[in-house]
Formats: structure tokens, C-alpha cells, sequence
């Protein structure tokens, strides 16, 4: 991975290593016993081990062809492996912890082990570790391809790429040690969350030069939501974690928020993490991959204009809707209520000019499981956008409030929208990184889609009906005026469901790996694609065409 | 100036309206504008069928 950079690059990345390795030492000094120290370790460990690879091929021939003759496309490789590698992670945690609701030993009794310190391993493994390393991946693919011009720095890449591993490294190893800011999707403290502001200001700046480089006179729409993205994700992770350590040696901080506010700020992030990491970046992938995929350019480029800027200033006001019936004002749950309805016309707009693309292609998605996974995430899109409309308002949210729903509703939009988008974006990249004709295996793609079909709906109506039996018990009076059913009784109800829901899991987590095993044979076996100038993007041979 | 709670309250509740109107016709004007229509046209295409290296001069 090194045979691109000039030797001069080759000290950089050097020294680069050396002083995250030695901002570990410095950690593990100042934090002797606490987690603090142990994280010092993992940070000395990580920038040892690179500085290591880095020296096994210092002196290694340099670049002599002209780089900027061609994209630059090792950081995606490693992203694209590295997204996998976390999802199979992030996805067994998934489903280990559903299956601890079931059955509660499974936690064999130690401490690490219980339920509050696996569930945020699963949501970082596979919002931050799947995610985030896909985005980052595909956004380096796309900002190239689009603005037809090489990413704007060598080692920045790098840098971006390896810098958010090591923040997710830390949060997930620190859940496990007890560590947590006790704040949803944030709950990693306070030294991992500047050393992502570090990560991600980089990403921003990389990613604001390339497109200053580039060589088409209109910036296409999926950087928009790419820029969109980094942004916003750069403001919500610094004003939600400010936060005061109890002192430079110790892992636990306290936020600056106090009571109310912090609720607010919390969910002003919370609800926007799913707005600009889990949507906007990947409406990005949409934008560019679907079009490519079906050989068809997007239905309506003004409309996804319009939806943008909707998607972008509505999501802002959502957040409240978390807080319904909370010592928040009045007016602010309503005003949150309000932007959540209203998301609900550019939510469908993208949807709706996804499924308008593919108007006339129908063929190609009867016969193209990778256009299929990109089809079913833009329908999945439209219904748990609808769902979370609906369930924004007042009075249903009483009802789906703390319920199961709530749990099935993220779960409609994390497997159905934002993994199988992943899944078709990178069943067409993959191919067209590693110059190969088609993916290894075609079918084994038409497993990986039925697996996550199957397990998405299994698991969404275990949760859904779950969920509903939950909130109808809950408010569920006698007679003379007394709760009808006592919280273990509603437990007890829910004992199937939990058992569907960790099979649902499950067979999504099958599908990561069959899609793994795919993604390694192509890289090993598929045939070398002819040398062709035109088209990135080459589809699986489709049948009767 | 009283910076009272109601203040601020009064403020959003209105002038928080009116800026999002007008952004909301600024970004119509942007995409309906018949001036947009050659660059929106070319940036749909302009994904597709082409050569995988950048753009040289």
C-alpha cells in the first residue's frame, strides 16, 4: 500500500505513527490504572504497529509513474475491508445482545459481558466501524469519479481512514472496560472524541480540496450530501461532547449540558446522527451508485436539489420529538412533531426519484441482485421514513415511546435502508476497484439478498408486533384504576419475539458474511476485466439482455 | 433590551418561520431557474460512460 507514496511521504507517515504512538505512551503514563492507561496502550499498540508497516517497505521502489494519471484508490480498498470486517463484528454483537434478552445467561455471568456494556458495541460497531468506514470509503470513490480529479492529498487519506478506526477501536474496547459518557451514540469520553474532531476536520478539508480540484464546472448532487455529511456530523460531535474531565489522568468526564438542555443537545444529535450519518451520507452512495448501476441517469436531478435542501434544514428541528411528554417546553415538542411530519415530502422525494430512475430498468432488477439491494433500500427508505413521521407525533408516541417499535423502526432503517444500500454500493464498487469483470459469484449475491430481506422482515414485525403488545399493556388500567399488568408480565409477552428478533439478526449476519467470503473471492479469483477506457462501472452479465 | 425566555420564544417563533420560507424559495428558484436546465442536464449524465482516470488538460 505504500508503492504510491514518494519517500519523502514515507517519513511523514512515519513520523505521523510515531506521535500517535507516543501520544499513547504519554496516556498510559498519566493514566496509570484507569481505562485511561489501558487506551494508552491500544493508541501506543495502533500507531506502533503502523509505524512498523510503514518501515517494512521504507525503502521500497517509489512511484515512477505520474500520479495524478490516475485515482487514487488504495484508501478505498482498505476502507471497503475494514467496513466488512466491522460489520461482521458490529452484526454478531447484534445479535448477541438479542439473544441475551431472551435468554439472560448468555452474559456467563461476568462483567463485561452484560447487557449495557455489549448493546453499545453492536451500535458503534455497525453505525461507526460498517458505517462510517463505508462512507468514508465510497465518499473518497465518488468525490474522484465525480469532480474527475485525484483525491487532494497522499497521506490525508490515509490519515482520515486509519485516525477513525482507531476512534472506533477506542470506544468499542472502552465499553467493554465500563467506559461511557452515558449519551446515545456518543458514548465514547472525552480523549476519543477529540481525536475524532482531529480525524474528521482532516476528512472535511480533504474532501473541500478535492472538490476545488475538480474538473466538471457542477458539483454532482452526491457530494452535496457527502458535504452535507461531514459537516454536520463535525458540529453535532463537538457540541454534543463538550465535556470537563475530572482530571487530564482520568477516562470519565461530565458535560457542560445541565438537565433539560442536555436531553435537547443529546437528542439534537441523536436524531441528527441518524439524519447526516445514517441518510445523507447515504443518500450520497444513492445518488451516484444507483444511476450507474442501472446504466440510467437519475429521474429527476432538480427534484433531488429540492429534496436536499428540505432533508438538510428540516432533520436540524427534529431531535425534540425524543422528548415528548419530557420537562422540555411545550412548543419545542411541537416544533420538533412539526419538522418531523414535514420530513416526510423530500424523504419521499428521493425515494420516489430512486424508484423513478429504475422506471424502464425493471428487467435489469428482476435479474440484478445488486440493483435489487439498491431498489429494496430505496423502498425500505420510504417506509421507515413514513414510520418515523408517524411515530413523531404526540399521541402515537405515547404509545411507541420506550416500546419495541421504536427499536423495530431504527432496525427498518439501519438494515433495510442504510445496510442494503451499503451492500449494493459495494457489490458495484468492488468489481470496478479491484479492475475485475463482475463479482466472483452472482448467486452468492442472491443469497446475501434474500438473507437480509428475510432477516430485515423477521426481524422488523418481532418488533413491531413486540413493541405495540408492550405499549398496550403498559397503559392497559382495571377497573378500579390500576395498571393492568405488571412490568415482568409484559416481559414475559415478549419472550417469542425476542427469539424472532435474534433469528432475524441472525440471518443478516449470515448475509455479512456470505457477502464477505464474495467480496475476498473477487478480490483472489473473479476474472481480470478487459482493458476498457470507458465505463467505471461494469454490471454482472445480465441474462436476456 | 429585555432578552427574556418569551422574547426568544416570540422571536423563533417568527422570524424562525420567515427565513426558512425564504430559503425555501431561494433553493425553487435555484432548481426551476430555466438558466440551470443545459447544467442540471449535464450533471445527470455526467456520471455515466466515461473514462476511469481524471480529467487531463
Amino acid at each position: 500500500m505504500l508503492a504510491n507514496l514518494t519517500s519523502l511521504e514515507r517519513q511523514y507517515a512515519l513520523m505521523l505513527a510515531g506521535a500517535v504512538a507516543l501520544a499513547g505512551l504519554a496516556m498510559a503514563v498519566v493514566g496509570r490504572s484507569d481505562v485511561l492507561g489501558v487506551h494508552g496502550v491500544i493508541v501506543m499498540v495502533f500507531g506502533g504497529g503502523l509505524a512498523w508497516l510503514v518501515m517494512a517497505s521504507f525503502y521500497g521502489p517509489e512511484p515512477t509513474d505520474d500520479r495524478t494519471a490516475a485515482y487514487y484508490d488504495d484508501p478505498i480498498k482498505v476502507g471497503i475491508v475494514l467496513s466488512m470486517a466491522w460489520a461482521v463484528f458490529g452484526m454478531f454483537m447484534g445479535v448477541w445482545v438479542a439473544a441475551l434478552l431472551a435468554w439472560p445467561d448468555l452474559a456467563f455471568d461476568a462483567a463485561w459481558s452484560t447487557f449495557g456494556r455489549l448493546r453499545p458495541t453492536h451500535t458503534t460497531g455497525v453505525i461507526f466501524g460498517f458505517g462510517g468506514n463505508a462512507l468514508i470509503a465510497t465518499s473518497f470513490h465518488v468525490v474522484q469519479r465525480t469532480s474527475r480529479a485525484r483525491l487532494a492529498g497522499q497521506l490525508s487519506p490515509w490519515f482520515v481512514l486509519l485516525g477513525f478506526n482507531l476512534f472506533c477501536l477506542l470506544a468499542v474496547s472502552g465499553y467493554l472496560l465500563g467506559v461511557t459518557q452515558s449519551k446515545e451514540y456518543a458514548e465514547a469520553e472525552w480523549y476519543a472524541d477529540l481525536w475524532l474532531v482531529i480525524v474528521w476536520v482532516t476528512y472535511f478539508v480533504l474532501y473541500i480540496a478535492t472538490i476545488a480540484r475538480r474538473k466538471e464546472p457542477h458539483i454532482y448532487v452526491a457530494n452535496w450530501y457527502f458535504m452535507a455529511f461531514i459537516l454536520v456530523v463535525a458540529i453535532l460531535h463537538i457540541v454534543n461532547n463538550l465535556a470537563v474531565p475530572i482530571s487530564w489522568g482520568q477516562a470519565k468526564s461530565y458535560t457542560i449540558w445541565p438537565g433539560v438542555q442536555d436531553a435537547m443537545v443529546q437528542w439534537w444529535y441523536g436524531h441528527n446522527a441518524v439524519a447526516f450519518f445514517l441518510t445523507a451520507g447515504f443518500l450520497g452512495m444513492l445518488y451516484y451508485y444507483l444511476p450507474v448501476r442501472a446504466k440510467r441517469p437519475i429521474f429527476s436531478y432538480r427534484l433531488s436539489i429540492l429534496s436536499f435542501w428540505g432533508i438538510t434544514f428540516f432533520y436540524m428541528w427534529a431531535g425534540s420529538h425524543h422528548l415528548h411528554y419530557t420537562a422540555l417546553p411545550h412548543w419545542v415538542q411541537t416544533l420538533g412533531m412539526t419538522f418531523s411530519v414535514m420530513l416526510l415530502v423530500p424523504s419521499w422525494a428521493s425515494a420516489g426519484n430512486a424508484l423513478l430512475t429504475l422506471n424502464g430498468a425493471w428487467h435489469r432488477v428482476r435479474d440484478d441482485a445488486t440493483l435489487r439491494f439498491m431498489m429494496a433500500a430505496a423502498v425500505f427508505y420510504g417506509l421507515s421514513t413514513f414510520e418515523g413521521s408517524f411515530m413523531a407525533i404526540r399521541p402515537v408516541n405515547a404509545l411507541s415511546h420506550y416500546t419495541d417499535w421504536t427499536v423495530g423502526h431504527v432496525h427498518a432503517g439501519a438494515l433495510g435502508w442504510v445496510a442494503l444500500i451499503t451492500f449494493g454500493s459495494l457489490y458495484t464498487l468492488v468489481p470496478s476497484l479491484w479492475k475485475r469483470e463482475r463479482m466472483y459469484s452472482a448467486t452468492l449475491v442472491e443469497v446475501h439478498f434474500w438473507l437480509a430481506i428475510a432477516g430485515t422482515v423477521i426481524y422488523v414485525f418481532a418488533m413491531w408486533n413486540s413493541g405495540i403488545i408492550q405499549g398496550l399493556m403498559w397503559r392497559t388500567y382495571t377497573q378500579e384504576g390500576a395498571l393492568a399488568y405488571s412490568f415482568v408480565d409484559s416481559l414475559v409477552a415478549m419472550y417469542p419475539y425476542y427469539i424472532a428478533r435474534a433469528f432475524g439478526g441472525l440471518l443478516f449476519l449470515i448475509g455479512a458474511i456470505v457477502g464477505c467470503y464474495n467480496i475476498w473471492m473477487t478480490v483472489r479469483a473473479a476474472p481480470l476485466a478487459a482493458l476498457r477506457s470507458d465505463a467505471p462501472v461494469q454490471p454482472a452479465a445480465v441474462p436476456g439482455e | 433590551m429585555d432578552f427574556s425566555h418569551e422574547t426568544l420564544v416570540a422571536f423563533s417563533k417568527s422570524w424562525g418561520l420567515f427565513y426558512m420560507m425564504a430559503f425555501f424559495l431561494c433553493v425553487c428558484v435555484y432548481a426551476f431557474l430555466p438558466r440551470n436546465r443545459k447544467r442540471f442536464d449535464r450533471a445527470k449524465h455526467s456520471i455515466l460512460e466515461r473514462d476511469d482516470t481524471p480529467w487531463r488538460t
